[in-house]
């Protein structure tokens, strides 16, 4: 079972969801794909953390053999090579690592080289698992760290990912192969409009949703009457409570201090799981 | 002797664009004669790397300098491999910013901009070892 | 010249573009430019009348012809983004970096460019306004953060007017690189959580290696009077002024709710005070 944990705008409180709903049951492992930001982590009390490089493959140019002909650069559609009077520069920070400057260079004078652009960290926080990955500052493509932190979900466990942001290609990357998203939004303007987003994207991979409103009643109920226009479910409702709030500025998943929230978790994820198995 | 001056505009009226990559043209100069061309800068639109780009194109028209507002830390080594020096802090028109070179009044830079440090604070939590961070590279 | 003008936040929901709505509607002849493309929202609050869309295409897509395609199986073996299945490419996966093209021996490969957004041009209640809207899942958002800056800028020259401010978007990828790049002063909106300060210091972090100054503005600092210090102690040690203390209080979410912003919905209210200082502090750094 993959549950990721979604919203088309960040602060919404998909965190602190999937954090609670990890914590609700047993044997759950946490994924932290907002590998730009990753905050699960600040929620918990964590253990001894593993700490794994990721890396990507950059090309490195044998200056001997370079006869500084301009091909590799002309070929990259990234900037990431320059070709100067004596020596081509890399710039491995644009590189996307297609390997098309090897494949193209005539006088084989590029290999690839693995190059660090993240962290992949494992362990152990509040009795659970807690997978998170961490994009190196200055470093643009978040996917290679999203998939590393993704390779270590055993699809027979109860896997819980918690997204990055927004609806661009990094949380594309986050939600396929999942059985299931919780779509986590406000009700507010913001939050719907960029829950309708969210939704959009979605629809379109085709697979099983439904919608946790956060702060639910400082808005106007515009959330509800979208999702039911919709036809999606809003399968749980977190209210406005200043002790939420602050439970979470202090670092406190809120089941732990309010244990009839983890009832509620597990019943949510029973309902997940019977729509999952429908579908099957 | 030949330079390219960084310019909004395509002619030597223009006031200087202070931005090397994403500069709007590339106004190559003959500072005896003051003959000039001007070359629209197709990096200005890059999404990442525009300086890279920039400074390929600026290196082919064989060029001794560039004179600009500011260098980013990806166009300063290319160039510098290029050979062709950089003359920064310039403004005004685009003559006067030849104008100005003419008379020694622009400062040529040799190293990259500061290279910048990171912090840790917060960052303890038992995840040991801190955040190694080279220099600013990324200009996009 | 064009002050650029970003407000930024890291961790998203802090209250960025609450904030920013404020300080435009406090400023006079500013343009605004929303650069959160991934989830622009500023939008909602502002209800610009658009003038003018145009596409927005920033990057190639590989396409297959498959008539030609022989299905020999090498562009699937070189992608090293599992875009190519011939003869059949997933554009969503497809980074169009051109490889696939480079390799097929049938020549079956063309690149062309992808509508990936639309960068509009508008008129609001507080000015002009340049903002985009990318299109769920695709990629490069950096360019078309560039490209609504370029508008931005381009407006305020046409309207004699020397600020663009930016609303940012959330994190310190590509599309925060691109929108920090080369600005004058950057606002950076956290809260006293432990993850809007993990966030903060990473955004501060980035603003040091491009050279953009920053002021911090701390909302809801009364969650935590803890955290409220960490982050004003560690502001102290890197140098960046805290200019504003906005006290938690759902105000802020009601005028939201009512499309309006701070000064709109509760001219005489604490906050929008307090947003007012904010405002003076930011011109007052600028003109310096």
């Amino acid at each position: 079972m993959i549950i990721t944990v979604a919203s088309g705008k960040g602060g919404t409180g998909k965190t602190t969801v999937a954090v609670n709903l990890a914590l609700s049951l047993d044997g759950a492992k946490l994924f932290d794909c907002d590998v730009e930001e990753p905050n699960a982590h600040t929620l918990l009390r964590l253990g001894e953390l593993d700490a794994q490089s990721v890396e990507m493959p950059t090309p490195h140019i044998d200056q001997d053999k370079c006869t500084l002909c301009g091909k590799c650069a002309e070929f990259c559609q990234f900037n990431a090579l320059f070709v100067g009077k004596d020596r081509v520069l890399v710039y491995p920070e644009m590189c996307h690592s297609c390997g098309g400057c090897s494949i193209i260079c005539p006088e084989d004078a590029i290999e690839e080289q693995p190059r660090k652009v993240g962290t992949l960290f494992t362990g152990e926080a509040n009795g659970i698992s807690l997978v998170f990955g961490e994009l190196n500052i200055g470093e643009p493509i978040a996917t290679s760290v999203i998939k590393a932190v993704k390779s270590r979900m055993k699809h027979d466990e109860v896997n819980i990912i918690d997204a990055p942001p927004g609806t661009a290609c990094p949380v594309i990357e986050t939600m396929q192969e999942s059985d299931y998203l919780l779509l986590v939004t406000e009700p507010t303007p913001f939050g719907l409009h960029d829950l309708e987003m969210a939704v959009n994207v979605v629809k379109e991979l085709g697979i099983p949703h439904g919608v946790v409103v956060n702060r639910a009643g400082i808005g106007d109920g515009s959330e509800r009457k979208f999702c039911e226009e919709r036809d999606i479910p809003i399968v749980m409702e977190i209210p406005f409570d200043r002790r939420i709030a602050e439970l979470y500025s202090v670092g406190t998943p809120f089941v732990e201090d309010m244990p009839e929230w983890k009832e509620r978790f597990r019943d949510l994820y029973g309902v997940i799981e019977e729509v999952v198995n429908s579908g099957e | 002797m030949k330079v390219c001056v960084t310019s909004s505009g395509p002619d030597m009226d223009s006031p200087i664009d202070p931005r090397f990559g994403r500069c709007a043209y590339f106004i190559i100069v003959d500072t005896d004669t003051m003959q000039h061309n001007a070359i629209e800068n197709d990096a200005a639109m890059a999404s990442g790397g525009a300086g890279i780009r920039a400074a390929q194109t600026v290196a082919s028209t064989n060029v001794e300098a560039v004179i600009t507002g500011s260098v980013g830390p990806n166009a300063h080594p290319a160039l510098q491999s290029a050979g062709i020096k950089i003359m920064t802090g310039a403004v005004g028109t685009v003559r006067e910013a030849v104008q100005k070179m003419k008379q020694g009044q622009l400062q040529q830079i040799s190293t990259p901009g500061p290279a910048h440090r990171g912090m840790g604070m917060g960052r303890g939590r038992g995840m040991g070892g801190g955040r190694g961070q080279g220099r600013g590279r990324r200009n996009m | 010249m064009v002050s650029e003008i970003a407000v930024i936040s890291g961790k998203g929901g802090t209250g960025k573009t609450t904030v920013a709505a404020a300080l435009i509607a406090l400023s006079e002849d500013t343009v605004m430019a929303d650069c959160d493309v991934d989830a622009p929202d500023l939008h909602i609050l502002l209800k610009p009348d658009v003038k003018r869309k145009s596409d927005f295409s920033s990057s190639k897509v590989a396409e297959i012809d498959p008539e030609i395609c022989i299905e020999c199986g090498l562009c699937e073996d070189k992608c090293r983004f599992g875009a190519a299945h011939p003869p059949e490419i997933d554009p969503i996966a497809c980074e169009g970096c051109g490889v696939c093209k480079l390799i097929c021996p049938e020549k079956a490969i063309s690149m062309r460019d992808r509508v990936s957004g639309y960068l509009y041009e508008s008129e609001t209640r507080f000015g002009p306004m340049a903002h985009a809207r990318l299109l769920a899942g695709e990629g490069n958002s950096g360019k078309l953060v560039t490209e609504v800056r370029n508008l931005g800028v381009s407006l305020a020259e046409r309207n004699k007017s020397n600020m663009v401010l930016i609303d940012g978007s959330p994190g310190i990828g590509c599309p925060v690189i691109a929108t920090v790049t080369g600005i004058q002063l950057s606002v950076i909106v956290t809260e006293p959580t432990l993850s809007g300060i993990h966030d903060m210091n990473r955004v501060i972090e980035l603003l040091q290696r491009f050279n953009v100054p920053g002021l911090v503005i701390i909302n809801k600092y009364d969650l935590s009077m803890e955290n409220t210090k960490k982050i004003e102690k560690f502001c102290r040690q890197n140098g960046v002024d805290v200019i504003a203390r906005i006290p938690f209080n759902p105000i802020m979410t009601r005028s939201m709710v009512a499309l309006q912003t701070m000064p709109e919905h509760a001219p005489n209210h604490e906050i929008t005070g307090i947003l007012r200082e904010a405002h003076q502090e930011i011109v007052k750094k600028i003109e310096k």
